[in-house]
């Protein structure tokens, strides 16, 4: 459903997707430089989510690519080499939780409008605004689940759609940022002399 | 998103003009930034080239007031900046009042902002240390982008600093406005956009490590016009705010002795030495090394010099131009140790059937580098001069415990094709001058102290083989970009760098006009650098591929008038007038009886530049070639000749 933003390659037949969490400096123009990096190398990306993190100089981005293993490892070392990249991990799905949200439009007048309200309830989404002739759904779930909604919904009429990318924490306790914020040993010399 | 910065002292920022033509220059009573560094911090016991640490700011003195112009000069000193290069414009002229009054910083006025981007690239490989170029924003800065994007290919420190409209006209199509940030996003390690003169001092201390640490490259500083008139705080030194950048330098000790055990274990070895081994200053190391294990080595273009050519061991160059002995080595190898080489195409050439039997040991400081290309069996991950130190040391350990590689049959195999297939150029028939004479014999004039610096294309190529190059900074060129206009300038800068070596630039005609309005910067500026244009009327390297691949149609690559019939060089313009125009000796060659004598006279002028216009045959080819795209195994040594790499001796 999801369109990619960058698409130059043609998939790999090996390709998969992959959930990366980065966690990077808020600044100005961080974001145009991790785009610009996928789309001057060849990467796919599927979604991109970015926000503020619970420290308030750090934001997290949550891209989910589609490659396979080679092209992830070169997107990963990429990114890496970004100056205002502190960290990236991978989400496995069986040990994160990931949710997009969504919001869709869906035709809905007096007659269609109970089977409406039924399928929305039966995602256990709601109703967020309500028109003469149509209902806007939000709706938070995985990737599948949206995509079911979204076709169960699809014979009412879609007539508008926006959905957010992904977002995912890994599960358990632990956090991305605690070792990313360690105070930083800085390197000594380097190659150049 | 910006987060807030400490700036307290915002009170005096006046908003730049449209073209900044306006407005009183900031002169007289304020101290300069010399005088104020000198103020400033108490703990500059030693200043020391490069980037400093970020210090304690314990030690710091107490902070001085100045403009950002100010602090942006107080802090080139602050770095140990002994030159820049560069143009004045509207949105940097606040930088330019304060570097007027500079001791410590010598600027060189350039005629086009490419020049100080080449220029500053020449310093810091021939130094070691970035380079340093300034322009003023829009045009000023978007000139830099094809030198910024030459060192980001070859890694080279550069740190360019840009003028930016103020910050309140910022995005608004403001006159001579360019968005450099973005532009050299993808050519720069990394760029800054400063719009606060609190943040200038920090920004240029940050430029410069980051230009000059981990695997180097161009970093760029753009500083609003307002920020460099407002008032801040100089402190120095100053903590950096780079939480993301960590480059590794220390190789994992446990990849170095599986490194080692393998190539104590390999029967036909090479290590494959890239420009990275240059940069770490390993040279020594890599020596070591090699005479330890044995092993051939071939030198890339960029490290020419890695490793001297006259050594035994070196095969010389692989690649598209290589020596047959050295591609061969590396198609017929069981292991490649690759030091700071990143497999680009050009020493590949088809991936797929390039050293087809090798396994890979890949040394480098760029993570990004290893098994981008070609994967890597072993993968270290480190700077060369430390990853070769502790080769060594593993090495000598397996050596003791009673390993000892056995080369003698890989050494017969390759000394067989090294004699079969020597490198080598036929003498025009008309009598004309072979371009490589030339080459080779002012390569043995000038001898291996000389810095040699090339442009790109034939005369680049022929530099790189026919040159014995020794030392390593004494080779610079253009090898992954390709820049045609870089020797003139790069020489320039390389001479500011190395005053005490004699710097050639070798150039080509074509080459040569892209650039040579710096020899009048090298003039006035006394910077006596020696060009020697290779002259052979044409854009050779292209005309070698139409001859070779479009059926010797020769679509707009001649640079004369064709229907003259002119069989050698080009007289438009005429080079010995044009030198001597910019107040350079012009010097001419036509013979090869003339060649070492001319070369002779020009090594005797040392108070002005000299140019000499060596006209030379204009069908001369690059031999060896592995076509673009083709396989290593299919090198020609010549027009339909291949090697046959089971010769024997």
């Amino acid at each position: 459903m999801s369109q990619p933003l960058v698409r130059l390659r043609e998939q790999e037949p090996s390709a998969s997707r992959h959930t990366l969490s980065v966690l990077v400096e808020n600044k100005p123009g961080v974001l145009v430089r991790i785009a610009g990096l996928f789309s001057r190398r060849g990467f796919n990306i599927d979604s991109l989510a970015v926000g503020p993190t619970e420290h308030h100089e750090y934001s997290r981005m949550t891209i989910v690519v589609n490659c396979a293993e080679h092209p992830l490892e070169q997107v990963t070392k990429q990114l890496n080499k970004l100056i205002n990249v502190l960290k990236i991990v991978e989400l496995e799905t069986s040990v994160s939780v990931q949710r997009e949200l969504l919001l869709v439009k869906v035709r809905a007048d007096a007659e269609t409008r109970s089977r409406v309200l039924e399928t929305v309830a039966l995602f256990r989404a709601k109703v967020v605004d309500v028109a003469q002739d149509a209902v806007t759904v939000e709706a938070t779930g995985n990737r599948d689940k949206l995509d079911a909604l979204i076709r169960v919904l699809e014979p009412f009429g879609i007539k508008e759609l926006v959905q957010s990318g992904m977002v995912a924490l890994g599960r358990g306790s632990k956090s991305i940022t605690d070792r990313a914020l360690r105070p930083i040993e800085r390197t000594a010399g380097g190659s150049a002399q | 998103m910006k987060e807030t910065l400490a700036m307290t002292d915002q009170t005096t920022t006046t908003v730049g003009s449209r073209g900044g033509t306006t407005g009183p220059p900031r002169q007289g009573q304020a101290p300069s930034p010399r005088d104020l560094a000198a103020r400033a911090p108490a703990n500059q016991a030693a200043p020391s080239p490069g980037p400093r640490r970020p210090g304690d700011e314990s030690g710091g003195a107490a902070p001085v007031t100045m403009t950002g112009a100010q602090a942006l000069v107080a802090a080139l000193e602050q770095l140990g900046v002994d030159v820049v290069f560069g143009i004045p414009g509207g949105a940097i002229l606040p930088a330019y009042d304060p570097l007027f009054d500079s001791r410590k910083v010598r600027h060189i006025l350039v005629r086009h902002e490419q020049g100080a981007g080449h220029a500053a690239a020449g310093y810091a490989q021939v130094s070691g240390r970035p380079g340093v170029c300034i322009a003023t924003s829009g045009p000023g800065a978007t000139n830099l982008v094809t030198p910024l994007a030459d060192a980001y290919m070859d890694s080279v420190p550069v740190v360019a600093i840009t003028g930016q409209v103020a910050s309140t006209l910022i995005g608004t199509d403001g006159f001579q406005e360019a968005d450099i940030a973005g532009i050299t996003l993808p050519v720069t390690k990394h760029n800054f956009l400063v719009t606060e003169a609190g943040d200038i001092a920090r920004t240029v201390a940050e430029a410069f490590h980051v230009a000059a640490t981990g695997r180097p490259g161009p970093v760029l500083v753009d500083i609003a016009k307002d920020a460099l008139q407002a008032r801040t705080q100089f402190r120095w030194p100053v903590p950096f705010e780079l939480p993301g950048y960590r480059p590794v330098i220390r190789p994992h000790s446990r990849q170095v002795r599986e490194a080692a055990k393998m190539m104590m274990a390999a029967r036909r070895p090479v290590l494959y030495v890239g420009g990275g081994v240059i940069k770490a200053g390993a040279s020594k190391e890599l020596l070591t090394l090699a005479e330890l294990t044995g092993m051939p080595v071939v030198t890339t273009l960029m490290a020419r010099g890695a490793f001297p050519s006259s050594h035994k061991q070196n095969l010389g160059m692989p690649g598209m131009h290589g020596k047959v002995a050295a591609v061969g080595a590396l198609q017929k190898a069981d292991l490649l140790v690759a030091l700071g080489a990143r497999f680009d195409d050009r020493v590949t050439g088809r991936l797929d059937t390039f050293a087809p039997g090798a396994a890979v040991v890949h040394a480098d400081i760029d993570p990004a580098e290893i098994s981008k290309n070609r994967h890597a069996e072993v993968p270290i991950v480190g700077d060369c001069r430390e990853v070769i130190i502790e080769l060594i040391t593993a090495i000598r350990g397996e050596q003791e415990a009673g390993e000892q590689g056995d080369l003698s049959a890989w050494w017969s195999q390759l000394d067989a094709l090294r004699a079969t297939y020597p490198l080598g150029y036929d003498q025009p028939d008309d009598g004309s001058l072979a371009p490589q004479y030339v080459i080779e014999r002012i390569g043995k004039l000038a001898g291996p102290d000389a810095v040699y610096v090339a442009g790109v294309g034939q005369h680049q190529m022929w530099a790189a083989q026919f040159i014995e190059h020794e030392h390593p900074r004494h080779w610079l060129n253009s090898g992954g970009l390709g820049t045609m206009g870089y020797a003139v300038p790069a020489a320039m800068g390389a001479k500011v760098g190395a005053p005490e070596s004699a710097v050639w630039a070798i150039d080509g005609d074509g080459c040569f006009q892209m650039t040579n309005q710096e020899l009048a910067t090298c003039t006035v500026e006394g910077i006596p650098v020696k060009v020697a244009i290779i002259n052979n009327g044409n854009l050779g390297m292209v005309r070698q591929w139409q001859t070779l691949f479009y059926a010797e149609r020769y679509s707009h690559t001649d640079l004369d008038r064709m229907e003259q019939g002119t069989s050698t060089g080009t007289r438009i313009p005429d080079f010995v007038k044009l030198a001597e125009a910019y107040g350079c000796a012009g010097l001419r060659c036509e013979t090869a009886a003339d060649v070492d004598k001319i070369i002779q006279q020009a090594m005797e002028i040392n108070d002005r530049p000299v140019v000499i216009d060596f006209i030379v045959h204009r069908d001369a080819m690059v031999w060896p070639m592995v076509a673009a795209g083709t396989s290593n195994d299919d090198i020609k040594v010549a027009r339909d000749m291949a090697p046959d790499w089971d010769v024997t001796e």
